[in-house]
């Protein structure tokens, strides 16, 4: 597998130059700090052997380990994709190591025996996960590394019979609903990253909803990858069962470090008849220093299936983070008037590159996708959307709405945008509107005028263009998805 | 007390030179017009005085009760109480109005070492200006001039000077655009913000707005000098004879005494 495309100057629209906007530094990454654990850590390189280990370590049934070398032998006969508009060298997958977790008690009684350099990683998070300390109404999974290591107001969850859990307890307890549901929407051959998180996961967050319960508070999973040269492969399954409702929200962090990291995470989320699932994302991995060392590679396949009829999956994310973003949350929509959503801010500063975007595939009748896609480029950041709408020949009156908005900050970064629309059904409508703009030197010296600083002018400009994606995000997280982006672009602008 | 006073002040826009030698001195509570034809600089002495950056200083000096201002950054002249009311005020999408005037209001607060007002003494505060300027209070709730019209955009400025409550006002060209109706409706607006404690500078092609606007002085800028200074009557006679007698007639300025 060698270094991935050229950048595609097709559909560039490179921004022009203004005198008074000029890259300053960018201020430092402050979740970058490294945490003192004891880890078992396996040995680097991947081989049917190293399933064996993992499969081993995790003390999983028979089928897993089937599954597992199955996704593996798939993996290692695909090559890495190369037609993302990003640019990186050549990762050699031989050399990290695809199991590190804290080592503990396998099982935790309660909260107080994890371990405290842990709990206070999360504090320092500002992810207490002490219940009482907690968000009023978000109940958390903390996924340290490859290993969920607590899971908050689990009893109160389960006494409505939802199910919230990570993904290796989930195997254990309920594998008649991992078996029916995993792989049903990411099959273990879909894609080089998806196949290599089947054959590799560790761990994640596993969810289920019964039949017309309403989740009554925010579900929550935050990753933190701390462990050097390891890949952090996490796994979420959502099941929303007949007429059921959830809100899922996942944060991410990690260290700075000097080498890149790959994570390549898979999401399935699957909402049967009337059931909604809301998934939002704010994403903050390390993206790297100013001159593009170290940051996280992320790989990640997130997909819905709107299997039932009158299904609802809403994507939300918040992409402020990782050196490079390959990810496209997408919707099937099976059912009959399914409705399928995604709203994302996508922000690259400095180095950072970001080739994200969704597919909308109809297959129902009178199904529904609406896309708003907010893309910020700034620093030498490039930033591309890219889209599929597909109205297949079964989807009658099929409707989609995308809309992508790219702002530009100074003169040397670039925004891309590639729209991809089939339909193969006449009665369906189809609207794409895109617009390319960018913060100019009047806008920001109107904002100063009236006494607005000038970083706090681009918030303010850059958080009135997000604005619609915003709203769709629970209101703690918007508040924090603000704050990120204003940090993000902090010295963006001079 | 001085509000306002220009010496020799010379500027450029890239390398063409366009202010070449002002000389302005404003009182406390005056109304001062400028006048002059197009490509006079009177743009772009307001621009200099609010403190744009692709205009460049090179001589002469700026003093705003009794500082240095050209040594400020512009958001701390804002913040001092010097207000520009833009002749192309700038579209902001997304961006609630009265959100992007409270955080306007509490960056001059802070400045001023008052506290923040909260959501509600915020609203208090800007109902009232609107009260006082017959605002419609919706506008409060639109995006900074998004889709406005001329006249909207233009009672939007006067409505955030009335908000933010400046001592020195600078009107760049604030007629320009509008029809008679909604010129006087700014104009209303302007009046009702006179006071002792307000200075304010109207910079303006036309005499028609200082039929409603009546200043105390009225100077006639042209190749970026001052070269003619009166009373209100000096407008009416530019109107009458057009600026281009006075340019003929007029004698260089003499530098003002240190």
């Amino acid at each position: 597998m060698g270094p991935v495309s050229e950048a595609n100057p097709w559909g560039v629209i490179m921004s022009t130059s203004t005198e008074t906007i000029e890259q300053l530094a960018t201020r430092e990454y402050k979740y970058g700090f490294e945490t003192e654990v004891d880890a078992l850590t396996i040995p680097k390189g991947l081989d049917e052997d190293t399933i064996r280990r993992i499969w081993e370590l995790k003390e999983e049934p028979a089928w897993m380990l089937e599954w597992r070398l199955r996704a593996l032998r798939a993996w290692q006969k695909m090559n890495e994709p190369v037609w993302p508009n990003v640019t990186y060298p050549a990762i050699d997958y031989q050399e990290m190591s695809y199991y590190s977790a804290p080592s503990a008690k396998k099982t935790l009684e309660s909260l107080d025996d994890l371990d405290p350099e842990i709990k206070r990683t999360f504090d320092k998070l500002g992810i207490p996960l002490d219940e009482q300390k907690m968000l009023g109404g978000v109940a958390v999974d903390a996924v340290f590394d490859s290993v969920s290591v607590a899971t908050t107001f689990k009893k109160k969850l389960g006494d409505l019979g939802i199910i919230f859990c990570s993904f290796s307890e989930a195997i254990q307890e309920h594998p008649e609903l991992v078996r029916q549901y995993m792989g049903s929407v990411v099959p273990y051959t879909d894609n080089f990253f998806a196949s290599l998180n089947s054959a590799v996961f560790t761990d994640g967050s596993f969810v289920y909803v019964p039949k017309g319960v309403r989740c009554p508070m925010e579900l929550s999973t935050y990753f933190r990858i701390n462990a050097r040269n390891t890949g952090q492969f996490e796994r979420t399954l959502i099941v929303a069962d007949e007429g059921a409702y959830v809100s899922y929200l996942e944060g991410c962090t990690a260290p700075k470090r000097d080498e890149n990291q790959l994570h390549a995470a898979v999401v399935e989320l699957v909402a049967l008849d009337n059931a909604t699932v809301k998934y939002s994302t704010v994403q903050n991995w390390y993206p790297g220093d100013k001159e593009g060392r170290g940051g996280i590679y992320n790989f990640v396949t997130k997909r819905g299936k709107c299997t039932g009829v009158s299904s609802k999956i809403t994507w939300t994310q918040v992409e402020t983070g990782s050196a490079i973003t390959w990810k496209y949350p997408s919707c099937i929509l099976q059912g009959d008037n399914s409705v399928g959503e995604f709203y994302s801010v996508a922000v690259v500063n400095n180095r950072q590159q970001a080739d994200t975007g969704t597919k909308m595939v109809h297959l129902g009748k009178n199904t529904r996708s609406t896309i708003v896609s907010k893309g910020i480029s700034a620093g030498v950041g490039q930033n591309t959307y890219r889209g599929l709408v597909k109205v297949s020949k079964s989807a009658e009156n099929a409707r989609n709405y995308s809309q992508c908005d790219s702002l530009l900050i100074g003169d040397t970064c670039g925004a891309h945008t590639f729209p991809y629309i089939e339909v193969k059904n006449p009665t369906a409508t189809v609207e794409h509107e895109a617009s390319t703009s960018k913060i100019g030197e009047d806008q920001i010296f109107y904002c100063r005028q009236r006494g607005l600083s000038t970083e706090d002018s681009v918030n303010i400009i850059v958080n009135g263009f997000c604005k619609e994606v915003f709203r769709e995000l629970p209101m703690e997280f918007a508040v924090e998805a603000q704050k990120l982006l204003g940090i993000s672009l902090e010295g963006s602008v001079g | 007390m001085k509000t306002l006073e220009i010496k020799n002040l010379h500027a450029r826009v890239e390398e063409k030179s366009i202010l070449n030698g002002v000389n302005l001195s404003v009182q406390k509570g005056e109304v001062h017009a400028i006048m002059g034809p197009n490509g006079s600089g009177k743009s772009t002495l307001a621009n200099v005085l609010a403190g744009r950056d692709s205009y460049e200083v090179t001589d002469g000096e700026v003093l705003y009760e009794g500082k240095n201002l050209l040594e400020m950054e512009t958001e701390d002249r804002a913040r001092e109480g010097l207000f520009m009311a833009f002749q192309y005020p700038v579209e902001i999408p997304g961006v609630n109005n009265s959100y992007f005037l409270k955080a306007a209001l509490n960056a001059v607060r802070k400045h001023r070492g008052l506290p923040d007002l909260d959501a509600i003494e915020f609203m208090q505060h800007v109902k009232q200006k609107a009260k006082i300027l017959s605002v419609d209070p919706t506008l409060l709730s639109r995006s900074v001039n998004e889709g406005f019209s001329g006249g909207e955009k233009k009672r939007n400025e006067i409505f955030q000077m009335a908000v933010l409550e400046p001592r020195l006002c600078i009107m760049d060209e604030t007629d320009s655009g509008l029809d008679i109706d909604a010129l006087k409706i700014v104009a209303s607006g302007v009046n009702t913000l006179r006071s002792p404690e307000r200075t304010i500078v109207v910079i303006t092609h036309y005499q028609r707005l200082l039929n409603y606007i009546v200043p105390d002085f009225v100077h006639v800028l042209s190749g970026g000098r001052i070269i003619r200074s009166g009373g209100k009557e000096l407008a009416l006679e530019l109107e009458e004879k057009g600026y281009g007698s006075i340019e003929a007639h007029s004698e260089p300025q003499p530098a003002p005494t240190a």
